[in-house]
């Protein structure tokens, strides 16, 4: 059956003739164009090789500052004329910042595509980083932190989880960064960064839309390539040392439910052209995770949630790429009650462990690929998802033609490759745990879940 | 990911009020009376379907709040005689995704698939089940209802759904607006099989239900394929109806307990039905207020000039009736005073002078320059005729959308914001006041 799906996918030029194309400026600028003219719209991201995975202790949350700053003008812009511009011309746009980039964009009516390069070329040369509008901003982002992680008890409990899966590799910390940086941040250390890390050279130009490639190339040289490049600091080697036993540790925040998040240290694809000897292994821990939790009737779901009747939700998750080239295996729970919380624990144990014995069956082999298929096609009707998935791939180190392969890697995974990843890496002293133990509302609360009201 | 402003997906729900003149929309009506959208393109291998029923949460007998959102929720676990683990299951073979929602107003299943006639046709079939053949299995409606009162009892303690839940219980009082999807603890409870059965009988009619296809299949298998949904819905004549909102209940400021740092504070009022004639006026005047993003006037003050947030928003969420204005900011809660007098003086002022020429020009050209975005996807599209035909909007209120924008003036805002805002009678919820 997936055979002929995939030779009915041949019919569709729009998928067939579908092209990328690859250039490179002489300041290092790296540039990819892919034409889309369902709809006469554009997708313009510039991509920075910089986010808290180069940050430094003291100085956690600065990547993610500084893409705050750089709304707030340059020597020709002032502050907030940015975003007024681009509304203006009918455009959306934000930017957002992870462990691996900084990312920014706009969509744009497609005439509009030059105002986008003529706006960015300017803020990666001339961002004006004033220490008035950084007192402010910090603000902010401090705002932002409270709001994200200190009063939602779940993202608590990632941020530790974080800081117990890895103790050297920079992925242990926030990239919003910790509330005691935030405070102690100067535009010092904004413009350390903005020096160090927003070169051409450290850039990656993605346009997807009803665009055609040598006119961006055009457009894209008139505005950046006389922008010159710069050394980037060297960035050293961050290998997590082999984790030696079980870690385990506790959240305590107000919430009725708890929460389990558990996982192990797994490698990525680490080769540019996923060509690396063990390539296999990402994509069987990829497959496996699909098996566990790709949809409600997969196995964590299906037995823990319907059968067992332990938890209110379970998942798992796996990321095959990263630039930190490490990555981590996630399972998750709320059980429905706090008591039950080892009975959780030991059930999605269980699950890994009942892999490892006995492998997956070809069905939910099958299954997965099915999914994958029509997934991939499903991604070609958002604009901005295929210029995200370019993006991330040139940006965390890896070529974009990765994706190119990946239906067939995915494909070419066998229940004993799954079974080898399951015993491998899925262990017991590779494992972290952090559990959300939950609090009343006040110290001497009304009744627990009914919110006193004056 | 940590985005700069967080992005408000509901307001462009809300909003989604333009479309293509180059959109070619065919539209009919079953025999049964459903309502069809049909959009034929053959870009890619893709059907996307959805079907709406008039049969959201403003539906849930008194007594029985979380009934449309249970009704709804089980329809896709066992179906035509197929069990739950069967259903998901036999979908993701295919590589077929269902989804659906349920808000106030409506309730919808979506489909997309692959446009092969071995995945459709198989899709469709088991689509169909789902809404025309739920089986509604009593264990696992206990099972459901357990999973939906903890998480009921979650939002209990959670600050952000505190507050909604209290603001709209505040506004609304009685009005069915006034609780939301989930329902209550002890009316959840007390639901059963023979309520479900019910409630689906009676709210997934045919004639009530409108059906949005987008994509590659042709205008002979539309019909086709409209027709089948529409001849295996419940039939029958009745009209469901919402109750006006007639009087707007004034809660005044109300401070709630927390011990997060932040305070989380919504301000608004009942305001505004679709299709009503100053949806215009209002949609252009809220983008200016604060709907536009960075550039709207109460991130200016309240994030910009003071660094006082991270989001401050102000949105119109036109429903079937009378669908709230809502303002919303989180603060550190040392600042909520300040904040919060910013705000108050913010929407005062606009209220009372509204915006002058060059914002009202500066939103035009967002609004209007920014047209050909909202339909850049076949998900956007089938979720905008959506919209559109559940609402039985004009369909040629597409095509004036543009001159719609274009004709609204300052005079138009001024009104529009005076007759339908008092500003003295926004009910505030804080929570975790000081």
């Amino acid at each position: 059956m997936l055979k002929n799906i995939l030779l009915f996918l041949l019919l569709f030029p729009s998928l067939l003739l579908a092209q990328t194309s690859e250039f490179k400026l002489s300041n290092g600028l790296k540039i990819f164009v892919r034409e889309d003219h369902r709809s006469p719209v554009v997708v313009s991201q510039v991509w920075y090789r910089a986010g808290s995975l180069d940050e430094v202790n003291g100085k956690t949350g600065v990547a993610h500052v500084l893409e705050h700053m750089m709304f707030k003008g340059t020597k020709k812009i002032k502050a907030g004329e940015f975003s007024r511009l681009i509304a203006k011309a009918g455009g959306k746009e934000n930017a957002f910042t992870g462990a691996d980039y900084t990312c920014y964009f706009q969509q744009l009516e497609k005439s509009n595509l030059e105002l986008s390069f003529k706006l960015e070329a300017d803020r990666m040369e001339n961002l004006n980083l004033s220490k008035e509008e950084f007192d402010k901003e910090i603000k902010v982002v401090m705002e932002e932190r409270r709001w994200r992680t200190e009063d939602k008890p779940t993202s608590q409990v990632k941020e530790q989880f974080l800081s117990t899966v890895f103790k050297s590799h920079p992925y242990s910390r926030p990239v919003v960064g910790w509330m005691n940086d935030l405070e102690n941040m100067t535009v010092e250390d904004a413009r350390e960064w903005y020096k160090n890390w927003y070169a051409p050279n450290n850039a990656t130009l993605v346009i997807v839309g009803d665009i055609y490639a040598k006119d961006v190339l055009n457009l894209a040289k008139k505005y950046f390539e006389k922008i010159p490049a710069r050394k980037i600091p060297e960035r050293k080697p961050q290998v997590e040392p082999k984790q030696n036993g079980e870690r385990r540790s506790y959240i305590k925040a107000p919430s009725e439910l708890s929460y389990l998040l558990m996982g192990y240290p797994v490698p990525t694809l680490n080769d540019r052209n996923g060509n690396d000897n063990n390539a296999w292994e990402p994509y069987a821990l990829e497959v496996l995770s699909n098996i566990l939790a790709g949809n409600s009737s997969s196995r964590l779901n299906q037995n823990i949630v319907r059968n067992q009747h332990l938890a209110v939700n379970v998942s798992a998750g796996y990321d095959s790429t990263a630039r930190g080239r490490i990555s981590i295996f996630e399972l998750e729970g709320t059980p429905n009650d706090f008591k039950k919380i080892t009975d959780l624990e030991n059930a999605l144990l269980q699950e890994i462990e009942k892999i490892k014995k006995d492998g997956v069956t070809q069905e939910e082999l099958d299954r997965v690929k099915a999914t994958v298929i029509a997934s991939d096609v499903y991604q070609k009707d958002s604009m901005f998802g295929m210029a995200m998935e370019i993006g991330q791939l040139e940006t965390m180190d890896y070529s974009f033609h990765l994706s190119d392969g990946y239906i067939e890697r995915i494909n070419s995974v066998t229940s004993e490759q799954i079974k080898n990843v399951a015993t491998k890496y899925l262990t017991r002293d590779n494992l972290s745990v952090v559990i959300l133990d939950p609090q009343p509302m006040t110290q001497n609360s009304s009744p627990k879940g009914r919110p006193h009201v004056h | 990911m940590f985005i700069k402003l967080f992005q408000l997906i509901f307001l462009l729900v809300c909003f989604q009020q333009n479309a293509f003149a180059v959109l070619k929309i065919n539209t009919w009506e079953t025999k049964e009376g459903a309502k069809v959208f049909f959009v034929e393109n053959h870009d890619l291998p893709i059907l996307d379907l959805n079907v709406n029923f008039f049969a959201g949460s403003a539906q849930d007998p008194v007594g029985k709040e979380g009934l449309a959102n249970l009704t709804h929720h089980l329809m896709n676990l066992g179906a035509g005689g197929i069990n739950e683990e069967k259903l998901a299951n036999q979908f993701s073979d295919i590589g077929a995704a269902i989804g659906g929602d349920v808000d106030l107003d409506r309730a919808y299943f979506k489909l997309r698939t692959l446009s092969s006639a071995s995945q459709k046709d198989k899709a469709l079939t088991l689509f169909k089940y789902v809404i025309h053949a739920p089986d509604f299995p009593a264990p696992v409606i206990d099972r459901e209802k357990d999973r939906i009162i903890a998480s009921i009892k979650q939002s209990l303690t959670q600050p952000e759904t505190i507050a909604n839940k209290a603001f709209m219980k505040s506004i609304y009082g009685d009005h069915p607006y006034g609780h939301d999807e989930a329902g209550n603890i002890d009316t959840v409870q007390k639901l059963n099989q023979a309520d479900l059965k019910q409630f689906y009988k009676n709210y997934y009619l045919s004639s009530e239900s409108s059906i949005v296809i987008v994509g590659d299949v042709s205008m002979d298998e539309a019909k086709k394929i409209s027709e089948s949904i529409s001849q295996g819905l419940p039939q029958g004549n009745t009209k469901h109806n919402i109750a006006s909102v007639t009087d707007s209940n004034y809660a005044g400021v109300k401070k709630i307990e927390h011990p997060a740092k932040q305070a989380h504070i919504l301000m608004g009022m009942p305001a505004l039905r679709r299709g009503e004639k100053d949806y215009f006026p209002l949609y252009v005047g809220n983008y200016i207020l604060g709907g536009g993003g960075f550039v709207s006037r109460l991130t200016e003050e309240v994030r910009e000039k003071k660094g006082l947030v991270y989001s401050v928003y102000s949105y119109f969420m036109p429903l079937y009736v009378e669908g709230p204005l809502e303002i919303g900011l989180q603060t550190k809660k040392e600042q909520t005073e300040e904040a919060l007098s910013i705000v108050n003086s913010t929407i005062k002022k606009f209220i009372d002078e509204g915006p002058n020429e060059k914002e009202l020009m500066a939103a035009k050209q967002n609004l209007v320059g920014g047209f050909p975005l909202r339909l850049d996807s076949n998900a956007k599209i089938v979720d905008y005729l959506s919209m559109i035909a559940f609402y039985k909007l004009p369909i040629s209120y597409i095509d004036n959308y543009i001159s719609e924008i274009n004709k609204v003036t300052v005079d138009q805002i001024k009104v529009a914001f005076k007759n339908k805002i008092d500003p003295n009678k926004l009910t505030t919820i804080i929570v975790g006041a000081e």
